[in-house]
């Protein structure tokens, strides 16, 4: 499944907030077309890492690679042109805008018209829409969301809310989707639902896919390599056997009982 | 999820309800002119409350679509009404047509206001919270003190124009454009309510089709949500700016048509309280209901006149009218009350359609 080619490398990445190391010498190298995880104890830097890799927070030290090419001096709006969509872990929807808008403004990058096509409604603009509701329809079938289509965001149960952002950050189509806790909230039957369908998003639109989730029969079942972070820094990295087995995160996350 | 469905309104649905509404007004305010059962009072009221619903549509486009506070939109509207004059003076002897004169007064009264909204927007819609209501309500005041103190004249020579004090002499056939706090003076009153409500339905169906572009799903976006929007690949400041623009430009085409329905106009009748009223019927009308916002418009344009009867105690009656209203349509109890009428009503009408 996997090919050699890194699609995501980061050295020596940091944040230091006033005085407080938030994260310290992260590194990450992740295949094109992997589904890698990122786990450990509340408070560990696990979303701050997200917003480091998205530039919601400056990073204080290091660099990160997108595809070779060096992204750490990028803004968040290019990052995400260049190929980086995440979701969030206090979900953040546009909650007045409908399911279907909210995965169409994902998708505006793809929208090809100019202020006067629309404030004229020539036909480039009608084409176009029709397009663009077409694609995030078919985006929406695959979350299963399709009959909510002119819901408002706000409206939806928790668990469609999560399965929409990443729907959401699926239009813009990118190369790698950090998701985190995806499968928060939800209940065993929706989280095995969510697993295929995580799945079946990395072989459709062959991408990498980068996830924080505390569930681990989720990370154990999904994730072909995982690294475990505790206290801003990296603890361990490796498959999923080499991490359950490993005495320093059996010690520091999992605890003793796991499994 | 039928109720799911019915918390949602239908873009199209609200767009076609504004226009059927101001066609129908237009049709039934035509026909009472033409009867002559209309006051004269209120004749001379049609263009102003046009002009008004214009601008609040455009500053709804704003707090509404946009969620930025702006104090400023009676400036974008001053603006647009004294490049009006200007426009219209000084295209009175090429073009004779007052139809004509009065578009094209329109279209440039549009792209100056439009432009100073492109100005104040660089520095400001980049900075996030209330600064943009803090500029503009600067603006508003600044651009009042700059016209009121403009003396600007046209003659066969061309324009003459001083600041602060009037040295502006003109030749034989000269006129004052603008003259200082006295502002525009003998204007040929050129707006007509027919290309008001024209100005009006476009107006409607600008804002509408900008709502529902991609430019407008970008800027409710980042309203909603700015750093799930920035992570969306929006750039916001660019999209508030294209609404700021858009809506500042609508301004100024109202401000036209407003300057030219009065043969004097003072700098002074676009300050801070013609602002802030504005404002009073966005917010009454409902953020981001630009149906609501027709009708408020019209209602509250229309009261203080209405109430002249009460005579020393008419802004005391307008101002208690304005709290009665604010109080009843954020009631819950006579909300549900209403909804549940109109929902009785409806399930009625499905049966007998049955």
């Amino acid at each position: 499944m996997t090919n050699g080619r890194l699609i995501l490398k980061t050295e020596n990445l940091g944040i230091e907030f006033g005085g407080l190391t938030a994260v310290k010498d992260f590194d990450i190298e992740m295949k094109a077309n992997q589904i890698y995880g990122l786990i450990g104890p509340n408070g560990a830097g696990k979303t701050t890492i997200f917003n480091l890799l998205t530039k919601v927070y400056e990073p204080t030290h290091g660099s990160i690679y997108l595809n070779g090419k060096d992204i750490t001096k990028e803004s968040i709006v290019s990052v995400n042109q260049l190929g980086i969509a995440r979701t969030f872990q206090n979900i953040r929807l546009f909650k007045d805008l409908t399911v279907l808008d909210n995965v169409k403004v994902g998708m505006h990058h793809s929208v090809r018209y100019n202020l006067l096509d629309s404030i004229l409604k020539l036909p480039k603009y009608r084409n176009e829409e029709k397009a663009v509701r077409e694609k995030a329809m078919s985006l929406l079938r695959l979350f299963d969301l399709e009959q909510f289509a002119d819901v408002k965001a706000s409206n939806l149960p928790y668990g469609k809310q999560r399965k929409l952002e990443i729907a959401r950050a699926l239009g813009t189509n990118p190369k790698l989707l950090l998701l985190d806790e995806p499968a928060a909230g939800m209940n065993p039957a929706e989280t095995a639902e969510l697993m295929e369908t995580i799945k079946t998003v990395r072989e459709k639109f062959s991408l990498a896919i980068l996830l924080i989730e505390h569930d681990m029969k989720f990370v154990m079942g999904i994730c072909e390599r995982i690294t475990v972070l505790n206290f801003g820094q990296v603890l361990a990295t490796g498959t999923p056997d080499e991490i359950r087995n490993n005495p320093e995160v059996i010690a520091a996350y999992l605890g003793s009982d796991e499994e | 999820m039928a109720k799911l469905k019915t918390a949602f309104l239908g873009k199209n649905r609200n767009c076609h309800l504004c226009l059927g509404l101001v066609i129908i007004a237009y049709i039934v305010i035509e026909v009472l002119m033409y009867t002559g059962s209309l006051k004269s009072l209120f004749i001379n009221l049609l263009v102003p409350v046009t002009s008004y619903i214009i601008v609040a549509l455009a500053l709804n486009l704003v707090v509404g679509i946009s969620g930025e506070l702006s104090l400023g939109h009676a400036g974008f509207m001053s603006i647009g009404a004294f490049t009006g004059v200007i426009v219209s003076n000084v295209m009175a002897t090429m073009i004779s047509n007052d139809i004509l004169r009065l578009v094209i007064s329109i279209i440039v009264g549009a792209i100056v206001a439009a432009f100073f909204g492109f100005l104040i927007s660089i520095p400001v819609l980049k900075l996030q919270g209330d600064y943009l209501a803090i500029v503009t309500l600067a603006f508003g005041q600044i651009i009042k003190s700059l016209i009121n103190n403009t003396f600007l004249g046209f003659d066969s020579n061309g324009f003459h124009f001083s600041f602060i004090t009037n040295t502006v002499t003109l030749g034989t056939g000269g006129k004052m454009l603008i003259n200082g706090p006295i502002g525009a003076t003998a204007t040929d009153r050129i707006s007509t309510f027919t290309v008001g409500v024209i100005l009006l339905i476009i107006t409607i169906l600008i804002i509408f089709h900008f709502i529902n572009s991609k430019y407008g799903r970008s800027v409710m976006a980042t309203r909603d949500d700015r750093i799930a929007a920035q992570s969306v690949g929006i750039n916001v400041v660019k999209t508030k700016t294209i609404a700021f623009v858009l809506s500042a430009g609508i301004a100024g085409a109202a401000g036209v048509l407003y300057g030219l329905n009065f043969s004097t106009l003072v700098p002074a009748r676009f300050d801070f309280n013609q602002s802030i009223l504005i404002l009073v019927y966005v917010v009454l009308g409902g953020l981001g209901n630009m149906f609501g916002t027709i009708i408020s418009t019209f209602i509250l344009v229309l009261l203080p006149e209405l109430l002249r009867f009460l005579a020393d105690y008419r802004m005391l009656i307008y101002a208690i009218v304005l709290i009665v209203i604010m109080i009843v349509t954020n009631n819950p109890t006579i909300n549900q009350f209403i909804k549940k009428i109109f929902r009785r009503k409806k399930a009625e009408g499905e049966l007998n359609n049955d």
